[in-house]
């Protein structure tokens, strides 16, 4: 037996750099660094978790749809241990919304062949948390998401699932898409050899027409949303700032009570 | 006029505060046609018709509770069918958006999550997000389809409106798709009396800066005090001082109170995300030059433990 893994990883603007929109309304990629979603990193470390817990023969791949500096996404999660990688980039993916990003990477891994796909709970940017369920429909395979623990075994995949009014376990036969959580174990740091491992590795490029996708079908044309205004948020005005001189408790209830909470 | 479908968060038919909330939004829109599903979903039409829906569509079928996602979609999904409605509106939880999320690929629609308002618009509804934590705010429409929307708790007053809220039994034909993935046990979470985090008017958090899981009583008095929720930063999470479920953030819960007291937080941006909608920011800080203090309306540089205790103690003078 085998198991093939595609861990689905973003390349997203820094968020602790200075994020804003282009003229177009899409995000400006050029004036920001880039780097692997943090919350993807937990992804890789969950699918290589599973291979190196597995008896057969397992692989894992791992997919990007980006610009070519998505490479680094891909990059950094070959050097943590990942086997190969795929990077789907094509100028008219310029723009796609979550719809449109779930239809690439289904096609893509449709085509790379998987048992198991692996993704963030949440990209670091558009944070909408849907790609992995949108995905799971289009693939016509299980969704079990958004695990703080997860395990394969027996061609079926199964973990645990904290929600708001409970905490589930859940279970699927394989093939399945699943996304975990930054509480599902902290993410491995390539080692130096991993590194050097990575350059060797192979990059697959893909562009649309490998995926036999329609120019139309993505990109700002083929969104099934529109972004008609993006505005900064008008920086807050300074508060009021004192020091603790023993008075500090009193002084912000007098506060509180000012504004009716108290 | 047009029909607007609302999905109903519910405990066992206790409906939650951000359904409510969404009825408001969706009265802009047109006539709220709530859908209720699982166990109790029945008893939820009393306080969803005080609320303005006219319609409650409901289906108590054991496969909501017995497996993940697929068949609360399979539900919206003939409930679109039999209502044709102009805008479909869920509560942004995390399941709340994965259904969402299916249900609009299924429709042929697009999607906006987290939006924080919904209006009427000449195209149809406009939604705002705020987005790269709070740092910029955007107006956006779906223009493929029905527009399916999911709005944060918080975003809109609980308003009654009086309507028929007449019960229909929906008729929802499950496909293998559905029961695809098997829920094998739920251990419901612990109810500690405070209001629900998400959608408490008052919160307050604790981070590194509290110091051990015991000292956490110091942020529960205050949070008594002003019957608020109570959260915590990853770090204080992390520490296994508070659980998880209480973590506000980008990995956490998004809070978006009237009141949001930070004690012992340094104000990351992933703390960020989760907090700076909400409309007074207070911190408290040893440190002067914390991050948080470029977001509060007040702040005190002291130690929590001489402020909050003095803090608590003043309130509940005032109070009594
Ligand atoms: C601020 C902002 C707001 C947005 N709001 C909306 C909106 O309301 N509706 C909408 O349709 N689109 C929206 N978008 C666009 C949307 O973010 C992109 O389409 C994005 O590619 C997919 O959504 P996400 O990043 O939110 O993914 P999420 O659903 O948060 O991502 C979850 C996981 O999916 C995988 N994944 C997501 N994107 C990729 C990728 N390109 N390559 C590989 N793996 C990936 C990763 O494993 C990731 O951890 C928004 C974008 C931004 C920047
Ligand atoms: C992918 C990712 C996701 C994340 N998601 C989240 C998230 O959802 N939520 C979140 O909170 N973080 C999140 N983080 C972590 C975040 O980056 C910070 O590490 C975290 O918020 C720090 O918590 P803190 O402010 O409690 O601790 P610190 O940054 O260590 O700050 C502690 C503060 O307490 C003050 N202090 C100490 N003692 C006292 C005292 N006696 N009295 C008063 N003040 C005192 C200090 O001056 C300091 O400012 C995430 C990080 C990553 C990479």
């Amino acid at each position: 037996m085998s198991l093939r893994i595609v861990v689905t990883v973003k390349y997203v603007p820094d968020a602790t750099g200075d994020r804003h929109f282009a003229d177009d309304l899409t995000v400006d990629r050029d004036d920001v660094d880039g780097l692997l979603s943090e919350l993807d990193e937990y992804a890789v470390e969950q699918a290589l978790q599973i291979a190196e817990s597995s008896d057969d023969e397992v692989e894992v791949t791992v997919l990007t749809v980006g610009p070519e500096d998505a490479k680094d996404a891909l990059r950094k999660a070959l050097s943590m241990g990942a086997d190969k990688a795929i990077h789907v980039e094509d100028d008219d993916l310029h723009g796609t919304d979550a719809i449109g990003t779930s239809l690439v990477l289904a096609k893509a891994i449709e085509k790379a062949g998987f048992d198991l796909v692996v993704s963030g709970m949440a990209s670091t940017d558009g944070t909408a948390g849907i790609v992995p369920a949108l995905v799971a429909e289009r693939l016509g395979v299980a969704q079990v998401t958004l695990l703080s623990e997860v395990a394969v075994a027996d061609g079926a995949v199964s973990g645990r699932r904290d929600g708001d009014a409970a905490s589930e376990r859940l279970s699927a036969a394989l093939p399945a898409v699943v996304s975990v959580t930054d509480q599902s174990g902290e993410a491995r740091y390539p080692s130096f050899k991993g590194i050097m491992a990575a350059k060797k590795k192979p990059v697959q490029a893909w562009d649309l027409s490998d995926l036999g996708i329609e120019a139309g079908e993505v990109g700002l044309e083929g969104a099934w949303t529109k972004v008609e205004a993006a505005a900064e948020r008008p920086a807050r005005t300074a508060g009021t700032i004192v020091k603790d001189e023993g008075e500090g408790g009193k002084q912000l209830a007098e506060f509180l009570a000012g504004q009716k909470f108290i | 006029m047009a029909e607007v479908l609302v999905y109903v968060d519910h405990v066992d038919g206790a409906v939650r505060k951000p359904t409510l909330e969404l009825l408001t939004l969706a009265r802009r829109l047109g006539d709220p046609v709530a859908v209720a599903l699982g166990a109790g979903a029945g008893a939820t039409a009393g306080v969803l018709a005080e609320h303005g829906a006219v319609k409650v569509l409901t289906d108590e079928a054991a496969e909501y509770a017995d497996y993940l996602v697929v068949p609360k979609v399979e539900a919206l999904q003939a409930a679109v069918a039999a209502v044709s409605p102009v805008a479909v509106l869920v509560p942004s939880s995390a399941e709340g958006k994965e259904v969402a999320a299916r249900l609009a690929l299924r429709i042929t629609s697009g999607i906006i999550t987290d939006a924080i308002d919904v209006e009427a618009g000449e195209s149809g509804p406009v939604a705002t997000q705020s987005v790269f934590a709070a740092s910029f705010t955007t107006r956006s429409i779906v223009t493929t389809g029905v527009a399916v929307i999911t709005v944060k708790p918080n975003s809109a007053p609980v308003e009654a409106a009086p309507a028929a809220g007449t019960v229909e039994a929906l008729t929802v034909t499950f496909s293998a798709q559905a029961t695809g993935t098997k829920v094998t046990g739920r251990t419901p979470r612990e109810s500690t009396g405070r209001p629900e985090l998400t959608e408490a008017a008052i919160v307050v958090s604790g981070g590194r800066g509290v110091n051990g899981a015991e000292n956490f009583a110091v942020i529960e008095a205050l949070a008594d005090s002003l019957g608020a929720a109570v959260g915590a930063s990853r770090a204080a999470v992390d520490a296994g001082w508070y659980p998880h479920s209480n973590q506000v953030g980008q990995t956490g819960k998004s809070v978006s109170p009237q009141l949001y007291i930070a004690s012992g937080i340094s104000g990351a941006i992933q703390h960020r995300a989760g907090m700076q909608t909400s409309k007074t920011i207070v911190a408290i800080n040893k440190d002067a030059e914390a991050p948080i203090f470029d977001l509060v309306d007040y702040g005190v540089v002291g130690d929590l433990f001489d402020v909050v205790p003095a803090l608590t103690a003043e309130v509940n003078t005032r109070k009594g």
